[in-house]
């Protein structure tokens, strides 16, 4: 290990750092977003839920470092914009987090929403304030799994010249230099870490009941 | 030219099948490190999470290094392990390895503890040892969970065997690497179509390979037991 790389390049590993957060985080928004019509529409017209999860394991087995090339040809951006990593990793990430999405809604029990219905609920208030709390246990830990993995699938880019701290990696292996290897690994995986806990957090903030409901 | 007629005039060419170099060898190298590293990762994998499946014993233990493993990222475990102990397949297999053992731990473990109680006690009631209720109760019910787990590993070593090709070794990742490094952007759509494909194929396989293994008895398509139906052969009927 040369400690003094380290202090010489604080700068520009920082810089990969919150690239990296970027290119890992943003996508599992935006998939999240897209998730959340699309589990609730499969809901509603239970025909769709079997073709929707056709379509979602069929998505995800596809290798994202394949998306990546794949995409720009098809959307026509250029090959190294990063925004085609974003839209991959979005994809995947929309496609994983339907299945909890749709199951978290599925596993509201009827009386529950009969009751809200009956207290005076209408229908989009009810579905924003009954149904997707009750949901919310199975969509953050589809949000947990999806983060983590994007953290460690975006280091794959650098493979096509944007991976954040993927970029390390590739550095290292060139120069035949061991310590940016090892400082990226270790980035990486205190990001997966952080960003698992953050998670977990939030988790904790929106739905206090379920500690109530531990602790009594 | 559009991404689908560069794809067909790349693979349309003849030159492009044969030799060393060609397509049909860069599929077979990178389906043997796929099978090499999930062979390896399932005989780690599979008694570790029967054991801990059966007894209970130090699944929080595993399911963490599970998790932490799975945080690891793969380019980075490769391009340390090759500084470390030189350019070959070792590296690779042991990144893919390392890759490939958490979802097989987690699903294994996952389908064992899910057999109903009543069912492992009538088995033991039944005289059976602790190691045929695993064998003969807990693993067949369990199948549909473990194979699962077997194929999302396959997929996750299928798509990240191509960085194989970076520490100079072949497989598709070759046409990727290269392609990029030529600026031959044909040439890396047809390697991430070819893997993109075997991706698809392996989790079809696996579809198959668990309609063929899982017992009827699991799956609904064995006919249900009816209180007219006794357990005689169909014949005397």
């Amino acid at each position: 290990m040369r400690w003094d790389w380290i202090q010489n390049n604080l700068e520009n590993i920082g810089e990969l750092l919150a690239f990296h957060l970027y290119l890992a985080v943003v996508p599992v928004v935006l998939g999240l977003a897209l998730a959340l019509p699309i589990g609730f529409l499969a809901v509603r017209w239970p025909r769709l839920y079997p073709p929707m999860l056709a379509t979602s394991g069929v998505l995800f087995s596809i290798p994202s470092l394949a998306l990546f090339i794949i995409l720009p040809g098809i959307i026509g951006t250029q090959i190294l914009d990063p925004i085609n990593i974003v839209i991959a990793l979005t994809i995947y990430a929309g496609a994983l987090l339907v299945r909890p999405v749709a199951d978290g809604l599925r596993s509201v029990p009827d009386h529950v929403r009969q009751s809200a219905t009956a207290i005076g609920y209408e229908r989009w208030r009810q579905v924003l304030k009954v149904e997707l709390p009750i949901a919310l246990p199975f969509v953050f830990a589809g949000l947990r799994f999806v983060t983590v993995a994007n953290i460690s699938m975006v280091s794959v880019g650098a493979l096509i010249g944007i991976g954040g701290l993927g970029e390390l990696f590739t550095d290292g292996f060139q120069r035949n230099f061991v310590t940016p290897i090892v400082v990226g690994m270790v980035l990486s995986v205190a990001l997966a870490l952080i960003a698992d806990s953050v998670i977990v957090l939030i988790q904790r903030v929106l739905t206090p009941w379920a500690r109530a409901g531990r602790s009594s | 030219m559009s991404i689908f007629a560069q794809l067909l005039e790349f693979i349309g060419d003849p030159a492009h099948w044969s030799g060393p170099r060609g397509i049909p060898v860069r599929i077979f190298e990178h389906v043997w490190y796929t099978a090499l590293s999930l062979g390896i990762a399932a005989l780690i994998a599979l008694p570790v999470g029967l054991l801990i499946g059966h007894t209970g014993k130090g699944a929080f233990l595993a399911i963490s290094i599970g998790n932490a493993a799975r945080s690891f990222p793969s380019l980075g475990v490769l391009t340390l392990l090759v500084l470390a102990v030189g350019l070959g397949l070792t590296p690779v297999l042991v990144a893919l390895v390392v890759l490939g053992i958490p979802p097989i731990v987690a699903a294994t473990y996952e389908g064992i503890r899910g057999v109903s109680p009543a069912t492992v006690d009538a088995a033991r009631g039944m005289g059976m040892t602790e190691f045929d209720v695993l064998r003969r109760v807990e693993l067949p019910i369990a199948l549909p969970l473990v194979i699962s787990g077997l194929r999302s590993s396959a997929l996750q070593i299928v798509s990240t065997a191509t960085i194989a090709a970076f520490v100079a070794l072949g497989g598709l990742g070759r046409f990727l690497i290269d392609g990029l490094g030529v600026r031959n952007y044909a040439e890396m759509v047809t390697g991430a179509v070819l893997v993109a494909l075997l991706a698809i194929a392996v989790d079809l396989v696996f579809a198959l390979f668990s309609r063929i293994v899982v017992s009827d008895g699991l799956t609904g398509r064995a006919p249900a037991p009816s209180a007219d139906t006794d357990l005689a052969p169909a014949t005397t009927h």
